[in-house]
């Protein structure tokens, strides 16, 4: 699992058309509503947030992936009965991540998309545990078996998931 | 500046919401603020999601309707005797219920009836661990009110916190926002049910030295004003001992990460139990079943149908026995249909027992001060408080046995 480091000028930055930047983020909101009510197992995934990544790497551009991670993750947030703000900043700090690492990285790789999902899956729990229990006093447990666990399902699911959406990809 | 330019994007976007989470936190009408991004999100989410759950079950019923007949003769056959054997119980636990109700009579108890429930689909879920609600395919043209009970066959489920047009929003019971007012079959001891952030059900606040046993039912007590009274929501699964209050989870009946449908209790009434006994009075049923002073034959003891009255021993005592504590206590012996299925049809009889249960009568303590303020609304009703049943029974008019000649 090498990081390689890539020359700013070799970095591929890619788009996405309209449609696919749509539905796409709504589809994982809408199957992460829908899916762990038959298979409750996959309340453990967090399908916006891997979208969130994969978007931010791919677009390599910050304000973009601050954007997206914003925008899906206060769609999220509108479904839970909780203040709506908690995911979006969760998701907005991870999108500017995410696409910060990108300009730097090559995230194409297997190994360091299992690296960089893990990770900034704990990022997003530990901003949204943070902001829940400092603004919203909402009386989390914070576990970290449970959020290691949840971590590499999610990077495993991640590794998979990426190389699906790789074909919606538009060289920019 | 253009170097700091990403960052001063984040860092707006970050104020904004934080600033966002602050009005909506310090507002307490917490839906208000986001009411209308609430609709915009669920009117896109739902319907795609209740269009997928009506062709999933349409294929169900296809597949089950038509298909998948294999051991249907077997399981009818099996399904005939456990309705014979279930009309035996039937007819035990009738009579049971009749005598509740006659003594509930009695007392001027009143119970709460579910009127009206409505069927519903469950169609989605937040997709969050700290969020534990489900959407239901039946909203605010369906007749569903904010804070309306949710059960299923199994028990409780939750409460209505959002309404739609065509959706509702519903708070599980094991989320860490919600309380259920409680009560243990057995122990009596009632408190606040609550979900914890790892969406187990814990009842808190119950003092150390109470007894609390594994396995004990754990009902609905009325005392929140949502769900009605007797409503089975789990069983204790563990208790906990801390230094002054035991920590009792309960394991939930209703299967909560896999609900179907779901029932919305949308009427509930509060009124007196219908009277089973024809033209008797209850007082004269009571003072049938107590011990008394025996009525002078009318006729030799050797007279056919005198002997059929095998209730009066020759002693002159009845043989129906009446336990220390009278009425209250023949009352909290009947035997309650607790399961939610049972209830949602039928009017709610009330929890063996709870025919003082949640007045504040003998036979039900608050556990604690603060689960004793829980279920104080529910203090309201308690006319059985005043009623010294034992003193009145024995003055009671003798009422004449039927077949016995009046005097």
């Amino acid at each position: 699992m090498a990081l390689t480091y890539t020359p700013r000028e070799q970095i591929e930055v890619y788009r996405f058309s309209l449609p696919v930047t749509i539905i796409v983020p709504v589809l994982a909101v809408f199957l992460q509503a829908f899916l762990p009510l038959r298979f409750p197992f996959f309340s453990i995934f967090d399908l916006p947030l891997l979208v969130v990544i994969f978007f931010a790497m791919a677009r390599r551009s910050q304000v973009a992936g601050l954007v997206t991670g914003a925008a899906i993750g206060l769609l999220q947030d509108s479904l839970t009965h909780q203040p709506i703000g908690l995911y979006g900043i969760a998701k907005t700090v991870v999108g500017y991540g995410a696409s910060s690492l990108g300009v730097k990285l090559d995230v194409e790789s297997v190994g360091t998309r299992f690296l960089v999902i893990t990770a900034f899956d704990v990022i997003h729990e530990v901003i949204y545990f943070s902001i829940a229990h400092g603004m919203v006093r909402l009386n989390l447990h914070w576990n970290w078996a449970h959020e290691l666990e949840s971590a590499l399902a999610n990077a495993i699911l991640g590794v998979f998931l990426f190389a699906l959406m790789d074909r919606l990809k538009d060289r920019a | 500046m253009g170097r700091y330019r990403n960052v001063s994007f984040l860092a707006a976007a970050i104020f904004l919401q934080i600033l966002g989470l602050a009005v909506q936190v310090k507002r307490s009408s917490e839906n208000q603020p986001s009411r209308l991004i609430r609709v915009w999100a669920v009117s896109a989410i739902t319907p795609p999601e209740k269009a997928l759950v009506r062709v999933q079950n349409g294929a169900s019923d296809i597949w089950h309707n038509y298909f998948y007949l294999r051991g249907v003769r077997q399981e009818n056959r099996e399904l005939r005797e456990q309705i014979e054997q279930l009309q035996l119980d039937q007819v035990r636990l009738k009579q049971d219920a009749d005598q509740a109700h006659r003594l509930q009579m009695l007392l001027g108890f009143k119970e709460q009836f579910i009127s009206k429930t409505l069927a519903a689909q469950v169609i989605g879920s937040s997709g969050s661990e700290q969020s534990r609600t489900v959407y239901i395919d039946k909203g605010s043209r369906d007749g569903i009110q904010l804070e309306m009970a949710v059960i299923s066959a199994a028990g409780v489920v939750g409460r209505v916190i959002n309404v739609f047009k065509s959706t509702s929003q519903v708070l599980l019971i094991n989320d860490q926002q919600s309380g259920v007012g409680a009560i243990l079959e057995q122990s009596r001891l009632q408190g606040v049910l609550k979900g914890k952030s790892s969406g187990e059900l814990v009842i808190d606040k119950i003092m150390a030295d109470e007894e609390v046993k594994p396995g004990d039912r754990v009902l609905t007590s009325g005392g929140d004003q949502i769900f009605p009274k007797g409503l089975i929501v789990g069983t204790v699964d563990k208790i906990e001992k801390g230094p002054e209050f035991l920590q009792v989870s309960v394991k939930p009946t209703a299967a909560l990460n896999r609900l179907e449908e779901v029932l919305v209790i949308v009427r509930k009434e509060e009124r007196e139990p219908p009277s089973t006994a024809t033209g008797m009075r209850a007082s004269d049923i009571l003072a049938e079943r107590l011990p008394s002073v025996p009525d002078k034959p009318a006729v030799p003891a050797n007279v056919p149908g005198s002997a059929a009255r095998g209730a009066i021993p020759t002693n002159g005592v009845r043989t129906h026995p009446v336990a220390p504590g009278g009425a209250s206590q023949t009352a909290g012996q009947a035997k309650a249909p607790a399961g939610a299925g049972s209830t949602a049809a039928k009017p709610i009889t009330p929890v063996p027992g709870s025919a003082s249960g949640s007045t504040g009568a003998p036979g039900s303590k608050p556990a604690t001060p603060s689960s004793n303020s829980a279920a104080a609304p529910n203090a309201k009703s308690s006319p059985t408080n005043s009623k010294p049943v034992a003193n009145t029974t024995p003055s009671q008019p003798q009422p004449n046995p039927p077949g016995d000649t009046p005097q």
